[in-house]
């Protein structure tokens, strides 16, 4: 029965035993350290949707990311005393996400490659400007404090272990979600852009529209993802709209592989830890991060899990051929 | 809005006008590279920033650890930084670059822009985020009034050296039969390769060239700007919104968007002065609107 799961579900069913054991061992690791991870993992996840199934380079995704969590702090801080719900609250950062990626998304798809990834820059610097301008964001100092709520009105998340089961379930179903899309009619049409555009028009798809719903739908899971680490970390921030933020998520899903089921959760474990652990070094963060940019790009583009799989098909390759000429050897004497 | 004094105005202008310059080139740049190696450049900003460290490293550090004799003024290193940024373009394209060439050019970008954050994080890494500063040579010092404002000499320096620049790249590029060479091979390097033109060659020289004259303007910009690891990252990103409004098209979209950008951009300060860092970006926006190639660009 296990043969009928996809292979990224069959992985996801595996790893959530030790992570559902998470709170119970908190000596062992930070809750709080995981959700900050499985947010960033949720987010790269929602970039690998654009640019490894779309093609689609985007250095404007920190604007999804700030401004959901924006939105989300902003409703938790004014409106939790009198019971607004915190469902709503992440809703509202997936819609206020979703329609700046329509904005940024219209303007953008009209060029192509390079263009593209320019013009997506340019507009995050806007989202930034803006950011820093209203006053409700709190400009510099960013807003602290958000409070978490109680989900469906019953369960207090301000207890750790009850945010991380829900931070767990959110990450598992847009995980779910996502892999679905991407394995959807929709999804193929996407791939098929990405490899051949031109032959994808004269097939008669509609590119153009494609590209917008990817975007859009890439920036409603980066909302999803801006939203929970908002309550996560009950913290907005200026950074999260920085173009620094859109990059990281560029090299989360670069070093974890492109167009990969698991590349982007891995990749975003070891840049969030690497941060973790090395944030007092400064400088040196920066030449590390542009280091692995370097070295993924020049000596292994596929990221870890694309080398990986790579790797599986490969030998597998190796052991039909060798199937076949055994084959042959065995039959040969029987024909005359 | 006639109550501004014309004072701040030109002043501002003025501002706007050597910001323009400093797109002009850096885009100019930018082009020039697209053109060839198909590869935008990333490391733009940091290469330009590196210049402009290395102006002040001559100047300030260098008498420091070696002796005063080593001291390297404004007028050497206009000549000397640009070399070196150059060179290390060079070795950049040679080595790694050059392996990308048969790839989506994503790669080209994502490994300029790795490089530009390790150049970054190895001047945060020495010398701190807080800025350094750096006197006008000598010769340039004080200023003239004109009667409507006073201009310090070295502004006017800058505006003059850049478009003297530009002028002397769109002429090598547009009017010179190395410049005929060039062009043809953005069309089809196969063929001019066939006809015995080392293409390698030319694209490595090509890319040096275009690191270098972000060399030029960074030295150039030492003595008016703070110097910081940031300050190519931040000029770069209106360096590209200036390349989309243009389109990549032409030396001389790059010149003139740049150009007019800066002056737009000196206005908006008069008149709103938070609207300034963004007013580019709009600008942006509106012409994408209605010309999504540029204002010079070619549909493809």
């Amino acid at each position: 029965m296990l043969k009928n799961i996809p292979t990224p579900i069959r992985v996801l069913l595996a790893l959530l035993i030790p992570a559902v054991l998470v709170p119970v061992f908190p000596e062992l690791v930070y809750p709080v350290f995981i959700m900050k991870v499985l947010c960033y993992a949720l987010f790269a996840l929602a970039f690998n949707l654009l640019i490894g199934f779309t093609g689609l380079v985007s250095f404007g995704h920190a604007a999804f990311f700030g401004w959901s969590g924006y939105t989300t702090g902003i409703l938790m801080i004014k409106l939790a005393d009198h019971g607004f719900p915190v469902e709503l609250a992440i809703l509202a950062g997936m819609l206020v996400a979703t329609a700046i990626g329509w904005l940024i998304g219209t303007l953008a798809i009209r060029r192509t490659g390079i263009y593209f990834s320019m013009i997506t820059l340019a507009l995050s610097q806007i989202a930034y400007f803006l950011a820093v301008q209203m006053p409700w964001t709190g400009g510099e100092d960013g807003m602290q404090g958000i409070p978490r709520g109680k989900l469906l009105g019953l369960v207090d998340l301000s207890v750790d272990n009850h945010m991380y089961y829900f931070t767990l379930a959110v990450f598992v179903a847009g995980f779910l979600a996502i892999h679905r899309i991407v394995h959807s009619p929709f999804g193929q049409s996407l791939k098929a852009l990405r490899d051949n555009a031109p032959r994808a028009v004269s097939l008669g798809y509609d590119t153009d529209r494609c590209k917008l719903y990817a975007f859009m739908l890439s920036a409603a899971f980066t909302g999803l993802a801006g939203s929970m680490k908002a309550l996560v970390l009950q913290l907005s921030a200026l950074n999260d709209v920085m173009l620094s933020t859109s990059t990281e998520t560029l090299l989360m899903t670069l070093l974890g592989g492109l167009g990969t089921s698991w590349g982007p959760v891995l990749g975003a474990a070891l840049v969030v830890s690497l941060q973790n652990y090395l944030a007092e070094l400064g400088g040196v963060v920066t030449i590390i991060t542009g280091l692995t940019f370097v070295v993924c790009v020049s000596f292994f583009r596929r990221g870890m899990v694309g080398e990986w799989e790579a790797w599986l098909q490969r030998r597998r390759g190796q052991r039909a051929q060798a199937a076949k000429t055994h084959n042959a050897t065995l039959k040969k004497p029987v024909t005359p | 809005m006639f109550d501004i004094p014309m004072q701040s105005l030109m002043a501002q202008l003025l501002v706007g006008l050597i910001n323009g310059c400093f797109y002009a080139v850096l885009s100019m740049g930018l082009a020039i590279i697209f053109g060839l190696l198909n590869i935008i450049n990333f490391a733009h900003g940091a290469q330009f920033m590196v210049a402009a460290f290395l102006a002040w490293i001559g100047f300030t550090q260098l008498p420091m650890l070696l002796g005063p004799e080593f001291k390297l003024n404004f007028w050497a290193m206009l000549v000397v930084a640009p070399l070196i940024v150059g060179a290390l373009g060079v070795l950049l394209e040679k080595t790694l670059l050059k392996r990308l060439y048969h790839l989506d050019h994503l790669y080209g970008l994502l490994l300029t822009f790795g490089v530009a954050l390790i150049l970054e994080g190895v001047f945060r890494h020495f010398y701190g985020i807080s800025g350094s500063s750096y006197d006008p040579p000598a010769l340039l010092q004080g200023g003239v009034d004109l009667g409507f404002m006073f201009m310090p000499i070295y502004r006017g320096f800058v505006v003059v050296a850049s478009l003297l620049i530009c002028a002397v790249t769109w002429y090598l590029f547009e009017k010179t039969k190395l410049g005929a060479l060039l062009r043809a091979g953005t069309e089809n390097p196969k063929l001019l390769q066939a006809f015995g033109v080392n293409i390698p060659l030319m694209i490595t020289l090509t890319y040096g060239f275009g690191v270098a004259l972000a060399g030029i303007a960074g030295v150039l910009a030492a003595p008016i700007m703070q110097i910081t690891p940031l300050m190519g990252a931040n000029l770069l990103n209106i360096v590209f919104a200036v390349v989309v409004i243009g389109g990549l098209g032409s030396i001389m979209g790059a010149i003139l968007t740049g150009l007019a950008l800066g002056l737009l951009e000196g206005l908006t300060k008069v008149f709103y002065a938070e609207g300034s860092t963004v007013v580019v970006f709009v600008i942006m926006a509106v012409v994408l609107l209605m010309r999504p190639a540029g204002m010079f660009g070619k549909e493809k």
